[in-house]
């Protein structure tokens, strides 16, 4: 009985550090992220395969972010529970939707670095790593339209 | 099993100065020639510290910064490849490029880069 409630304590433990630091990451990371997308937004970011009207690109270049994300004791654990009668893991939702704002903004500061106003043909990818605990890899990658002002340009030859 | 550390010389003719997009034209450039398909993969274990590190963070949750830096390493490495193999093809751009990543047995991943070696020509 005693050994139990030792475990009990543990686990309860656990959850408390996992919720608490798990939040306050969160919040952080929300708060940067929705600083840097303002800074970000000027870039024109489409998934469709043709330069829009307006930017006459003389080059492209491949750009990519990527981020690996884990869930906190606390998220794993209401998950499980959630799992039991099914419908929507919110807890995931909101780490899934960080990691890919996380990737894109990479993506477009690394647009940002060699000048380009828009990145198009923006693909997202999702792969699971995790072989204890839920781990997930998202990347975004897009082309980077170069203009002819744009630094960081390599024609070929 | 494969270490992180372990990095094979690779050929990179020219790669800097191939293009690489993941449309199916270049911008300001037209096809010549279609030289064919391109890959380049590789496959990287975790790190055991690594591992460690991210029990950790599978606690307090958030991003694993190891993970992520490992990951985008081995997929640049993977590029390389693909650019070496394009090289050698005498293409000077690869476009269409997409990614996979698939995780192996034993918390390994593979990382592969694909697409089409072309011949550009300004327009």
């Amino acid at each position: 009985m005693n050994e139990f409630a030792f475990q009990a304590l543990f686990v309860l433990i656990l959850l408390v550090v996992g919720f608490g630091f798990g939040r306050v990451q969160e919040l952080r990371h929300l708060r940067d992220l929705e600083d840097r997308e303002r800074r970000l937004a000027a870039i024109l970011v489409t998934d469709l395969r043709i330069p829009p009207t307006g930017i006459e690109p003389s080059s492209g270049h491949l750009v990519i972010g990527g981020a690996v994300i884990a869930s906190d004791y606390f998220k794993t654990f209401a998950s499980g529970i959630r799992s039991l009668v099914g419908g929507e893991l919110r807890s995931y939702q909101s780490m899934l939707g960080r990691a890919r704002r996380e990737a894109q903004a990479r993506m477009l500061e690394e647009a940002r670095r060699i000048g380009a106003q828009a990145v198009i043909n923006v693909r997202f990818e999702t792969s699971e790593i995790g072989s204890r605990a839920p781990m997930s890899e998202i990347i975004c990658y897009g082309t980077a339209l170069l203009t002819r002002e744009s630094v960081g340009t390599s024609a070929p030859s | 099993m494969v270490s992180t550390e372990h990095r094979p010389p690779v050929a990179r003719p020219a790669a800097g100065r191939i293009i690489v997009v993941n449309t199916e034209t270049v911008p300001g450039y037209r096809i010549e020639e279609v030289k064919g398909l391109v890959q380049g993969n590789t496959i990287r274990a975790k790190h055991i510290g690594r591992d460690i590190g991210a029990g950790l963070k599978n606690l307090v949750g958030g991003e694993l910064k190891a993970y992520t830096e490992l990951l985008t390493e081995a997929r640049r490495e993977a590029m390389q490849r693909m650019l070496a193999q394009a090289g050698q093809l005498g293409a000077n751009a690869v476009v269409n490029v997409r990614f996979t990543t698939s995780s192996v047995a034993g918390g390994a991943a593979e990382l592969y880069a694909y697409g089409t070696a072309v011949l550009l020509r300004p327009v």
